[in-house]
């Protein structure tokens, strides 16, 4: 320490008065950088120009319109199962299982807009929403009851629910709703019953961007609204915090744990809709959606913020739509943009040290003055 | 006799954001002798103890251990200045041995294995010496809380420690255990360590410390010689007024029965009985004070009149509606409050801003909930109230988080939270556990004014005195039966010990 005697200024920073920036927000942005560094530094390792691969991978996200569009589409259901899983979380659950919460979800979303294609299209697109958020609750209830009455720990159960869902679609895809060529996928669903909007595509000049990106949006501000305003979302922060204060106060901690994993399948439920009635346009067997597991890691970076998940989620999505560009345009093979997706979820995970390194910073700072 | 110093700590200073913990702080330790630290609850005792056992750097000031200047960053510089501490919450590895706790960190080894039995005999050896009766066999989790801080001691020992800290040592011992540390801190004092005690109880000081440093608000008052300071002095210093040590209670004419308790059986965690046949009524207008040592069915008869608990058979009445099945939130709202054994574990959501915690039972009641949604003006209003009434130090207000409160601020908290709910029955299980003087006072004038308000309490406590000061009426507990229940006026302290060990007087 410096000796200083005297002149103390008034507040802890001294006269310094840096622009507030939440600490998540760095915490976040510095995992962002330091996992793009390191991808870089691998690109270099494997004899390519990491500029180049950058400019690229960037580019394939962002270049034009339509790959901005792309993006987003790519980034919906990716906010959507960030969402859910950042409300487990924020709620004290790990709900490792959005993957088959999004796959039965999109099942029944599927199944209604192959079946019911006389309905007008607002009846029947809220019919396929309904479904969807009802099939991924469904798939979420099941762990929340376990857990709430037995005490059946929730990853077990979710992972579970995830091979459930893939082997319930397995048989039943074929079976009721088989395409017209391939064995491993549904028919396609016309574009009348899926999420497609005309004027979307051409807004952003033909890309896949569909009215999931809405629901997305809309399913961010609900969820922010309950988690931070209402009587639910105290209700049930509290239980995740403190299960034993939660009971002290009166509270229904194990209506609420169900609850809590219901809403949060639903919102993977959704992610499901978004990907197989929008993005996709139908279903394929054998395939856990690997959004469902993302969700994790978009959750991870956005510090379970809602907004956070928003943006992380569009980042994630952009690096998703740029490695394919990155890939046909350089050597840089696509494995290095999962493989920087995958550092920056290691510097996020350990956001403890980030910040340690970011109060050293601060307390230097101040001995500096 | 002249003495060295063995630790100088001059002008310490450290800030959290929005507070001063330690302003310009400084005190010595003579080698051989018990230095007293006492100050109320978040005057900043534990913090600038925490400063030189190297948890936390200072922002001034310097540090001498044995005439020399040093820089203590981390614990492990700490012990290698010989410097330990026995912290106020263990850190103990519950699955481990004592022997392996011991020597966790420094394990002796034979070739690659570590070397077990040799530790466990200097561990028995040294146990032996200072008569601890400690089996380095024992696993931490089946031995008592007691036991457990033997071997925190022990630890000390067995890494040669020069100055050992202790913070707040007897809040979690019972009565024989606070002689047997007392008997253990002399022969540590013998063989020529020195001890620097962390307490705000005025008793131990007296017993046991030679001298006294007194902090408030985080400022040096003074220090005193403790053989030459009455008790009212060092509390009059500590703070910073005088302070009533008896309990101001006129007479007060029982009326109503609030509670009614009968024939409750409940059973405990591990399936056995441990409430057997209880009944009890407690008045509109009186503190009935259930006496009983730790661990009598005391936590199971309260969790069961509070909801947390089924009870097996039996029934629970308020103002004759029988509860016996209703949920924790129709109790509270009939009338039921609460304030819990465990502060941190079933009193608050430490997560939580400090306003959230003072609402947690009404967050969805008017005016604090409207359509669903939460009030925010009417919560921070409500907690601002509290702040003020029962005088909550938080360093960032209401918005602060539960957990960034000292300890004796929080239980202030739930104290105001519980008697603001302004219930029938107040059931208070260690009301003023690990509180100063002040609080105290405060907390049990607090207890009175409720009880002469008309409203019913229903006081569990361990500390005798406490029972002996304030109850009405005083029902001891045994193995979970009740023994029986007299006048406070005709109780004498050693009646109420032999029906505490199931002696009923006939």
């Amino acid at each position: 320490m410096t000796e200083k005697i005297g002149k103390k200024s008034k507040g802890p920073l001294g006269g310094f008065k840096a622009p507030v920036i939440p600490r998540p927000v760095v915490v976040g942005l510095s995992a962002v950088i330091l996992g793009l560094i390191a991808g870089a530094i691998l690109m270099g390792l494997t004899g390519n120009n990491p500029f180049e691969g950058y400019q690229y991978l960037f580019k394939g996200g962002l270049m034009s319109v339509e790959r901005i569009g792309d993006t987003l589409a790519t980034a919906t259901p990716l906010i959507l199962t960030g969402l859910s899983v950042a409300f487990a979380f924020r709620t004290g659950l790990f709900n490792i299982g959005a993957s088959g919460q999004m796959l039965f979800g999109g099942f029944l979303a599927t199944a209604v807009a192959l079946s019911w294609t006389a309905l007008p299209r607002p009846v029947l697109l809220l019919c396929i929403l309904l479904a969807g958020i009802f099939g991924g609750a469904l798939w979420g209830l099941v762990p929340g009851l376990l857990k709430a009455l037995f005490n059946v720990h929730e990853v077990v159960c979710t992972i579970m629910m995830n091979w459930i869902a893939y082997w319930t679609i397995y048989y039943q895809i074929p079976k009721y709703f088989k395409g017209a060529f391939l064995e491993t996928e549904s028919a396609k669903i016309a574009d009348a019953a899926s999420l497609k909007a005309p004027w979307l595509t051409n807004l952003f000049d033909g890309s896949y961007v569909n009215y999931g990106l809405f629901l997305g949006i809309f399913a961010m501000i609900i969820v922010s609204i309950i988690l931070n305003k209402t009587v639910l979302g105290f209700e049930l922060k509290s239980a995740g915090f403190n299960r034993h204060a939660s009971e002290y106060a009166g509270m229904k901690v194990n209506r609420n744990i169900v609850l809590s994993m219901c809403i949060a399948g639903g919102l993977a439920g959704l992610g499901g809709v978004t990907l197989y009635t929008g993005y996709a346009g139908n279903i394929q067997i054998g395939v856990l959606p690997s959004q469902g597991f993302d969700g994790i890691a978009v959750a991870l970076l956005a510090a379970n913020s809602p907004i956070g998940v928003f943006a992380s989620a569009l980042f994630f999505g952009m690096l998703h739509s740029g490695k394919g560009f990155m890939n046909a345009m350089t050597n840089v093979p696509p494995e290095i943009g999962d493989t920087i997706i995958a550092t920056i979820i290691y510097f996020a995970a350990t956001s403890v040290l980030i910040e340690r390194v970011l109060d050293k910073i601060k307390s230097k700072r101040r001995g500096d003055k | 006799m002249q003495m060295e110093k063995i630790v100088e700590m001059s002008h310490i200073r450290k800030e959290f954001p929005g507070i001063v913990a330690n302003d310009n702080i400084s005190l010595y330790l003579k080698q051989g002798e018990v230095l007293a630290l006492l100050g109320e609850n978040g005057a900043g005792k534990s913090t600038l103890m925490s400063v030189l056992f190297g948890l936390y750097q200072p922002e001034q000031g310097t540090i001498r251990v044995k005439g020399k200047d040093v820089q203590i960053n981390n614990p492990l510089q700490a012990n290698d200045l010989g410097i330990g501490m026995v912290h106020q919450h263990f850190k103990l590895v519950h699955n481990f041995t004592i022997a392996e706790n011991i020597v966790l960190g420094m394990e002796p080894t034979k070739g690659l294995s570590i070397n077990i039995k040799y530790a466990a005999d200097k561990i028995s050896e040294l146990s032996k010496h200072y008569g601890l009766n400690v089996d380095p066999w024992a696993k931490i989790e089946y031995v008592s809380v007691g036991m457990q801080q033997r071997v925190e001691i022990l630890k000390m020992r067995y890494r040669d420690a020069e100055v050992v800290i202790f913070d707040e040592p007897t809040a979690v011992l019972t009565p024989q255990e606070i002689v047997d540390l007392g008997q253990i801190m002399k022969n540590l004092i013998k063989e020529g360590k020195s001890i620097i005690l962390i307490t705000h109880k005025l008793n131990e000081i007296k017993a046991m410390a030679d001298r006294c440093t007194v902090i408030r608000r985080g400022r040096v008052i003074g220090t005193v010689n403790v053989q030459d300071t009455t008790l009212a002095e060092m509390a009059e210093m500590m703070v910073g007024r005088e302070v009533n040590f008896s309990v101001d209670k006129e007479d007060h004419a029982a009326g109503d029965i609030v509670l009614k308790i009968r024939n409750l059986y409940v059973k405990d965690n591990r399936d056995s009985l441990s409430v057997k046949d209880f009944s009890l009524d407690v008045k509109a207008g009186e503190i009935l004070g259930l006496a009983g040592v730790d661990g009598n069915g005391q936590t199971e008869l309260v969790e069961a009149v509070t909801g947390l608990r089924k009870p097996e058979s039996g029934k629970i009445f308020i103002h004759e509606e029988d509860l016996t099945e209703s949920s924790i939130f129709h109790r509270i709202r009939s009338g039921i409050g609460h304030i819990p054994e465990d502060r941190q574990v079933r009193g608050l959501v430490l997560d939580y801003p400090l306003e959230y915690n003072l609402v947690l039972e009404r967050y969805c009641d008017p005016p604090y909930a409207k359509n669903g949604f939460l009030q925010k003006e009417p919560i921070r209003k409500h907690a601002e109230k509290i702040i003020d009434i029962f005088d909550v130090r938080s360093g960032m207000g209401p918005t602060g988080a539960a957990r960034s409160l000292s300890g004796g601020n929080q239980q202030k908290a739930i104290v105001g939270r519980e008697i603001d709910l302004d219930p029938e029955i107040l059931i208070a299980v260690q009301p003023t556990r690990g509180l100063d003087v002040g609080s105290i006072e405060y907390i049990h004038k607090r207890l009175v004014d409720h009880r002469n308000n008309g409203k019913a309490v229903l006081l569990v406590s361990l500390e005798l005195d406490e029972i002996m000061d304030l109850s009405d009426r005083i029902a001891v507990i045994s193995h979970g039966e009740l023994v029986d229940i007299i006048p406070a006026d005709q109780a004498d302290e050693n009646q109420i010990g032999l029906m505490m060990a199931g002696v009923k007087n006939d």
